[in-house]
């Protein structure tokens, strides 16, 4: 029973690994962005599954009384935003990328001599 | 460094964030056992504090209003960013204008889903008080509408709207305006970002004060952002360079 519920918090242990290990064991810049977007992905699992109820239903009031038990609000609005930022950073990022090969004319990490100390 | 070390560092870090994450897991509320009490307070009290009916909004505009203000100045940082760092004064304008890979049927489709597109972006824009939405979801919406214009029309098209003065101009008044709204309740003499505005009858498109108007300013941004970013990069990608 314990396992079960530490099935979303798990989730997101595995895709912030999964991330993780794709930003280390990156051969390409483009790729270490998305390995990036993979990592960040588990704060939303983890997030919602922290505020997630059985039985509770969306914390919208158009159409139900108040009083009506919902799943936590907070935590949908603390990633609703991030969302979209992301996607924006991510845009910034994939620029820096661009602008990377022109200068290098590579996007392995590796030959980016340019990059060490 | 080479990879095997990385690998190597990967695994004992990995090891010990997974076996402290777990015992930190297992302390957490069981899954779908949510305790509360924030967001059970939040719930039962937004609707008669701030008349919204969606509360994730009414929390993102208003309670947590100033650190979504921080967050809409990433996102319009971040497009500056872009913008900068993308837009080269060499680049030879709209040169490869070509319609190829497109048929009639995709243009008439996407001509025909525009005006779709933008009245159901404007509609989640300005009902973000009351349903789902706001002017983060609505914005991109808006923003797609323009994106099916450079599916349906091409390149010049579509850069006549993107690359208007008017479109940066509009951008900036989106992030201006909600930090607009904030300062005004200064005027009146409350907090910044005080919910100052009378906030209607719950229900009403206009209802809630200030969450419709930063939601619809949230929406003007996020959407002009978005049309200013595809159009870098397309402007990037399509026209060439020439080197």
């Amino acid at each position: 029973m314990l396992a079960f519920h530490l099935i979303p918090y798990a989730v997101a242990a595995w895709l912030f690994l999964c991330g993780l290990y794709g930003i280390v064991t990156s051969g390409h810049l483009v790729h270490t962005v998305i390995s990036l977007v993979v990592l960040q992905t588990s704060t939303y699992v983890l997030l919602l599954a922290v505020g997630f109820r059985w039985d509770a239903v969306a914390p919208v009031f158009a159409d139900i009384s108040p009083g009506v038990v919902t799943v936590d609000p907070i935590v949908q609005a603390l990633m609703l935003t991030d969302v979209v930022v992301e996607a924006t950073v991510v845009a910034l990022l994939l620029a820096m990328v661009v602008k990377v090969h022109e200068k290098a004319g590579t996007l392995s990490p590796d030959d980016l001599r340019m990059m060490r100390g | 460094m080479n990879v095997k070390w990385r690998l190597g560092m990967f695994f004992i870090a990995g090891a010990f964030f997974l076996f402290f994450y777990l015992i930190a897991a297992k302390n957490l509320p069981p899954w779908g056992h949510y305790r509360g009490p924030y967001g059970d307070v939040i719930s039962s009290l937004s609707v008669y504090q701030r008349h919204a009916t969606d509360v994730v909004n009414a929390i993102d505009y208003d309670y947590r209003g100033f650190d979504t203000l921080g967050e809409e100045f990433i996102l319009f940082t971040s497009i500056i960013g872009v913008m900068l760092l993308l837009r080269d004064p060499k680049l030879k304008g709209g040169a490869a204008e070509s319609d190829e890979g497109l048929s009639k049927t995709v243009k008439v489709s996407a001509g025909g889903l525009f005006g779709i597109t933008l009245i159901f972006g404007l509609y989640v824009c300005t009902h973000g008080q009351l349903t789902p939405g706001g002017g983060f979801q609505g914005g991109v919406i808006v923003a797609t509408a323009f994106m099916l214009v450079y599916i349906a029309e091409n390149l010049k098209r579509f850069k006549a709207i993107a690359s208007h003065p008017l479109m940066e101009v509009l951008e900036a008044l989106g992030a201006a305006l909600y930090a607009l709204v904030g300062v005004s309740a200064l005027a009146v003499g409350l907090p910044f970002l005080t919910n100052w505005i009378p906030l209607g009858t719950t229900g009403d498109v206009l209802s809630s004060g200030t969450i419709a108007v930063i939601s619809a300013s949230v929406g003007l941004e996020v959407a002009t952002g978005f049309i200013l970013l595809s159009y870098t990069y397309l402007q990037d990608i399509v026209s060439g360079r020439e080197e």
